[in-house]
């Protein structure tokens, strides 16, 4: 069996592990566009701040490819897939061909048309090179306007603000993370950045991007027609599924590229998995592109699985994230801002002295979203509650406690979960 | 493979499942030294969890399909064969705190006593059994192979 890969992050790990788990003999092919031997994407904020250096940067150890016998084509971009002849043909013409291949091409960062977006001194931060990039021209650079508060332009903040770099965070929403957390979360963790010198700049754009004589930043004009100098901007509004390679092919796809539950597209043999896959939602049961590592991983395994002919099932993608900002931890998953009246139960604590902030949300007896501030740990026991979709009612009026646990579970339950590991 | 597995109809709640963590994971292994000498002093892997008279030890359960490891973003969480134990790697751990966000039994815990990592059982892998199973006085906490 020969499978190919495209794509080198954590979907393709996964798939790399999925695949061995079932089929130790078969030849894998990965081609990646970048350069690296697999590496963490998260850790590119570290990097940046100076907390990680090159050596850590691996997701897996270096003896990665040889362990698991991958032959992997790093610096060699797919150009297309050729589902007729099962090939993949990559920029310099050469035709690798296929049994089974995943496609894990992962997001690309969108870069809206603003008018002086091409000015020297205007990036993106996604990738490994961005960081580097941005690491070299640090020192030169005083003041930074990152476009996007949500977590690439956070964690690009973070990245930054260890260089003493002034920094304005421009935002669309009423606040930051807003995809992640709710207004009083948000509210809780801009305090912060507030007193550690981060400018913020909420329900407004970047409506212009002003470059000097020479080309390069010098400032940006926002929406709200406030001038900013700045000789950095940085573009973080998010990131779209990289489908370049399966343009013009008959590979199925609507914001991504559309998969059933073994990962698999229209096309046999033709599987999709991470950033660029558009997999079923746990939550709603539509099919959603979740682009968090977590969900990236565990599509890959399941891709890998099932192309190897053993059998696997994506149980369905749960947005949830992790963050910290300024010193205060923040985990939320799920449905975190449900719309009133829609038969939904919220329950909330909240002590603004300590920075503690914790919600759940609730839609018939079943925990479908929470966002803990501050108060963070065994927060995995309520994704556990989401993902096997536990009645709450024996512990509803112990769920926000801080002391809740496995504990609180009914006698049944309990006992199971103290029997048993999660398969 | 082997695992802990806790019986809580005998659970007394004593805690020296705890106590006897924080010595297997001491530089001293020495419980007087552990406790009057070591500082930062390591952090118990197993927590008792305690409601009325009810109790009951928990630790990493070593999941056959650990949401740890497919939400660790550094490979910090790793498992070094099929059945092994899931065991972390503190120089590769930044403390994201993604593995909190996942385990469903809530056995990992924020250890930022030196640095930010993630802190958890590792089965005491150079022991014949687990330093707290060794020591509960009552054997609710036993070291077994169930087929799982």
């Amino acid at each position: 069996m020969r499978y190919v890969i495209i794509g080198n992050s954590a979907a393709a790990v996964g798939g790399v592990e999925g695949i061995r788990r079932i089929d130790p003999e078969g030849e894998i092919t990965l081609v990646s566009k970048e350069p690296y031997p697999v590496y963490s994407r998260p850790l590119i904020s570290y990097f940046l701040a100076g907390q990680v250096d090159a050596r850590h940067m691996g997701y897996r150890p270096s003896s990665f490819y040889r362990d698991y016998g991958v032959a992997a084509l790093l610096g060699e971009e797919a150009e297309t897939v050729d589902t007729e002849k099962s090939e993949v043909v990559l920029m310099d013409g050469q035709r690798i061909p296929y049994d089974r291949l995943l496609i894990a091409t992962g997001g690309v960062p969108f870069v809206p048309p603003i008018k002086g977006v091409e000015s020297r001194g205007v990036t993106t931060f996604t990738t490994y090179d961005d960081a580097k990039n941005l690491k070299r021209l640090v020192r030169g650079i005083k003041r930074v306007v990152i476009l996007g508060g949500g977590l690439i332009g956070i964690k690009a903040m973070e990245g930054l603000q260890t260089h003493g770099v002034d920094i304005t965070v421009v935002e669309l929403m009423d606040r930051v993370l807003g995809l992640v957390l709710d207004k009083t979360a948000s509210g809780i963790l801009e305090k912060e950045l507030q007193k550690e010198g981060v400018h913020l700049a909420k329900e407004t754009t970047v409506r212009e991007i002003v470059p000097d004589s020479e080309g390069k930043v010098s400032g940006v004009v926002l929406e709200n027609g406030q001038a900013l100098e700045a000789d950095h901007v940085i573009i973080a509004i998010g990131v779209r599924p990289n489908l370049r390679v399966v343009e013009g092919t008959p590979i199925e796809t609507n914001r991504g590229i559309l998969v059933d539950d073994a990962m698999q597209t229209n096309i046999p043999n033709v599987y999709a998995a991470g950033d660029v896959a558009e997999a079923v939602d746990l939550l709603n049961g539509g099919r959603r592109v979740i682009p968090i590592l977590p969900n990236a991983y565990r599509q890959g395994s399941v891709a890998g699985i099932s192309m190897a002919g053993g059998e696997a099932s994506y149980l369905g993608g749960l947005v949830m994230n992790s963050v910290e900002v300024g010193g205060i931890p923040a985990i939320s998953a799920g449905i975190m801002n449900p719309p009133d009246g829609k038969g939904f139960e919220v329950k909330r604590f909240l002590d603004r002295k300590a920075h503690i902030y914790r919600k759940m949300v609730i839609r018939e007896n079943r925990l479908v979203g929470f966002i803990l501030i501050g108060a963070i740990d065994r927060a995995g026991i309520y994704t556990g509650l989401i993902r096997e979709r536990i009645d709450v009612r024996p512990f509803k009026r112990r769920l926000l406690k801080m002391d809740f646990g496995v504990i609180d579970f009914p006698k049944d339950l309990r006992t199971y979960k103290l029997s048993t590991v999660y398969m | 493979m082997k695992r802990v597995y806790a019986n809580e109809a005998v659970c007394a709640g004593c805690r020296l499942c705890e106590i006897w963590c924080v010595v297997a994971h001491s530089k001293t292994k020495d419980i007087i030294k552990a406790f009057n000498e070591e500082f930062p002093r390591p952090l118990p892997r197993v927590k008792v969890e305690e409601f009325g008279p009810f109790s009951f030890a928990l630790q990493c359960r070593h999941c056959k399909e650990p949401p740890c490891i497919e939400a660790c973003m550094t490979g910090a969480m790793h498992r070094e064969t099929p059945e092994g134990p899931v065991l972390h790697d503190p120089d590769k751990c930044v403390g994201c705190w993604m593995c909190i966000m996942v385990c469903p039994y809530g056995a990992i815990d924020r250890d930022e006593t030196i640095k930010k990592i993630a802190s958890k059982c590792d089965l005491c892998q150079d022991e014949e059994e687990p330093s707290c199973v060794a020591h509960c006085p009552n054997e609710a906490l036993v070291f077994e192979d169930r087929g799982e």
